[in-house]
């Protein structure tokens, strides 16, 4: 599938957003952040900025922005559709925490279930995204519980390693410890998720061939000798991308070492290195490299994607 | 809607004849003159006249060879456009109701008033059979011709998809394949008309028919290489002709 740009920017910086969304609501729950305002004004912040500017920039990229109010009404059968008004919704308990936080200066009792109902709505907004991927059976490399299981990971991964990258900008080392080890523990599990939904997409048994997709299969090995057209089509640019294998190779292993190793080794850091600026140093490095490698890791994700319909265009499986 | 109806009245569709279909295009190219001013116009072309022409088509020719294990080849044509799915997945996963499969005949469609150019359904698709308008900002697909098959206008004989009425050949037919007495039905019954990828659960109610075993030349059963002489005996020859015979002999 076409790495497009928008989509990378969008998946990535919504989930980090959303991601500091759960943790923000969480911490407040269990009292562990103090609702100072420009601790708010930063965090909430920020993390709107990255949810809005993903939402805006996969609407700019329709072909009929103005139209974009439409893709709400169809929540019975598509997740599209779903992901829209789950993200919609959500702004609703995330605006009045955010209000209480800032404003009133609260983040606790009836501020706190705000931040909790606003965290579990961040969490379906980032499994409908999920599902528009994983729903798509033309594409195996999507079609799959890891798919799901990436999506429900990273998001909260990038947020808490941003997050505790500002909790030390604001000198707050008694939540920047607790989203630490958060971040140890996700960037742990995020790897391994990867790790093992990069071990399926190598390893599964294909789905479809060009046998079943011309169903000449029966009479041997089917080649295309003949293209509909001379230049590449709306479905080659769109769904006939292909990625050398060395090239994956090389983005996987800087996906692995920026998204994860180097993160994990800086944030553990911080727990023996806590003089001065270097925890704040080191967690800001955290993030820089989990941002770097997690934009490798999703251009892969669309990259690798094989679909079928490249079958009639000269590929043997998918 | 995009929830799929339960279940449609009919299921009109096309059946694809790769035995005979000889790839010369006429039907992809038919099928673009008739959309380029029914339904879904314009059916773009960017740089139609350039080095590198490229625009929107519902009907795609392809040419494969196959190639069994003793090294026999087969060419054979193959022509793609929407197989108007029964379980279409472009259409559940259409986020503003744009795609959508109608109750009465089961054709998909797509209105173009309120699609916005997601191009989710294209992913979709298995099959490839829609194709993103980049100057109008919307899906595209085959409509199976809803303007000319119900088009009272025409004469009732040319009310058939364009693709079908235009093939020199006669490897397209088109009928309503939800009913068994139908010529189609019929016709996908006897010669083992198949589905195209059934493992994607689409369920697709166009049919392609296979191509006919060819023969590879070990079988007895060829057309004679030469024809024999067929006045070398006098056999069984009238009158006239024995004694034509025997004059000239
Ligand atoms: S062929 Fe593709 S576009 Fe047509 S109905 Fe089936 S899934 Fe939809
Ligand atoms: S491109 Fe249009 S028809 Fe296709 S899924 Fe999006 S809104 Fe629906
Ligand atoms: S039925 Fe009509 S729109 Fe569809 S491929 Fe044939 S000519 Fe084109």
């Amino acid at each position: 599938m076409h790495p497009a740009k928008s989509v990378i920017f969008f998946t990535t910086a919504s989930g980090a957003g959303y991601g500091m969304m759960i943790w923000l609501g969480v911490l407040a729950a269990l009292g562990e952040v103090y609702p100072d305002a420009s601790l708010g004004i930063v965090t909430l912040g920020l993390a709107f900025a990255l949810i809005v500017a993903g939402l805006l920039s996969s609407t700019l990229h329709l072909g009929r922005p103005e139209r974009a109010w439409r893709a709400l009404s169809q929540w019975r059968s598509s997740w599209l559709s779903r992901e829209g008004l789950a993200a919609i919704i959500a702004f609703v308990p995330l605006g009045i925490f955010a209000f209480a936080w800032v404003v009133m200066g609260t983040n606790s009792g009836a501020a706190a279930m705000a931040g909790l109902a606003g965290a579990a709505l961040s969490l379906l907004t980032l499994y409908c995204t999920a599902m528009i991927y994983a729903s798509l059976r033309p594409i195996p490399a999507w079609h799959n519980g890891w798919t799901v299981a990436g999506y429900l990971v990273l998001g909260p991964m990038s947020g808490a390693v941003l997050l505790t990258a500002i909790f030390h900008l604001f000198g707050q080392s008694k939540p920047a410890a607790i989203t630490s080890l958060l971040s140890l523990a996700l960037l742990a599990t995020g790897l391994l998720v990867k790790l093992a939904y990069w071990n399926l997409i190598r390893n599964e048994a294909p789905v479809s061939t060009a046998g079943t997709a011309t169903g000449l299969g029966h009479l041997g090995k089917v080649e295309m000798t003949g293209s509909p057209h001379d230049n590449d089509n709306y479905l080659l640019r769109e769904m006939g991308f292909r990625i050398a294998r060395k090239h994956a190779e090389k983005l996987r292993t800087i996906a692995v070492a920026l998204g994860f190793v180097l993160p994990f080794l800086c944030l553990l850091a911080t727990i023996y290195l806590t003089g001065g600026l270097m925890p704040l140093l080191l967690s800001a490095l955290a993030t820089l490299s989990c941002a770097i490698g997690l934009a490798a890791e999703r251009w892969l994700f669309f990259a690798e994607a094989r679909h079928a319909v490249t079958l009639y265009y000269g590929e043997q499986a998918v | 809607m995009t929830s799929l109806p339960e279940k449609t009245d009919k299921k009109l569709g096309l059946v694809v004849d790769l035995d005979i279909c000889v790839g010369c295009h006429a039907c992809a190219v038919n099928c673009k003159e008739w959309n380029a001013g029914a339904k879904s116009a314009p059916l773009t072309d960017y740089d139609p006249y350039g080095k590198k022409p490229d625009g929107v088509w519902f009907n795609r020719v392809h040419t494969y060879e196959t190639t069994d294990e003793a090294g026999h080849g087969q060419t054979v044509h193959f022509p793609r456009s929407c197989l108007h799915c029964e379980d279409a997945p472009c259409v559940t996963v259409c986020p503003t109701g744009a795609s959508y499969k109608r109750e009465e005949d089961g054709i998909v469609l797509v209105n173009e008033d309120i699609c916005i150019g997601c191009k989710l359904c294209s992913w979709a698709c298995p099959y490839g059979a829609r194709e993103y308008d980049e100057n109008e900002g919307v899906m595209k697909k085959c409509t199976l011709c809803i303007d000319k098959i119900y088009n009272e206008n025409l004469p009732q004989e040319s009310r058939v998809p364009a693709c079908v009425s235009t093939c020199p050949a006669g490897a397209r037919s088109f009928g309503d394949l939800g009913d068994p007495e139908s010529e189609v039905s019929k016709l996908v019954a006897a010669r083992g008309g198949y589905d195209l990828m059934p493992e994607q659960g689409t369920k697709p109610v166009n049919k392609y028919l296979p191509p006919r075993p060819r023969q590879d030349g070990r079988e007895g059963d060829k057309a004679p290489r030469m024809l024999e002489h067929a006045d070398d005996s006098t056999e069984g020859a009238g009158l006239i002709a024995r004694w034509v015979d025997k004059i000239l002999s």
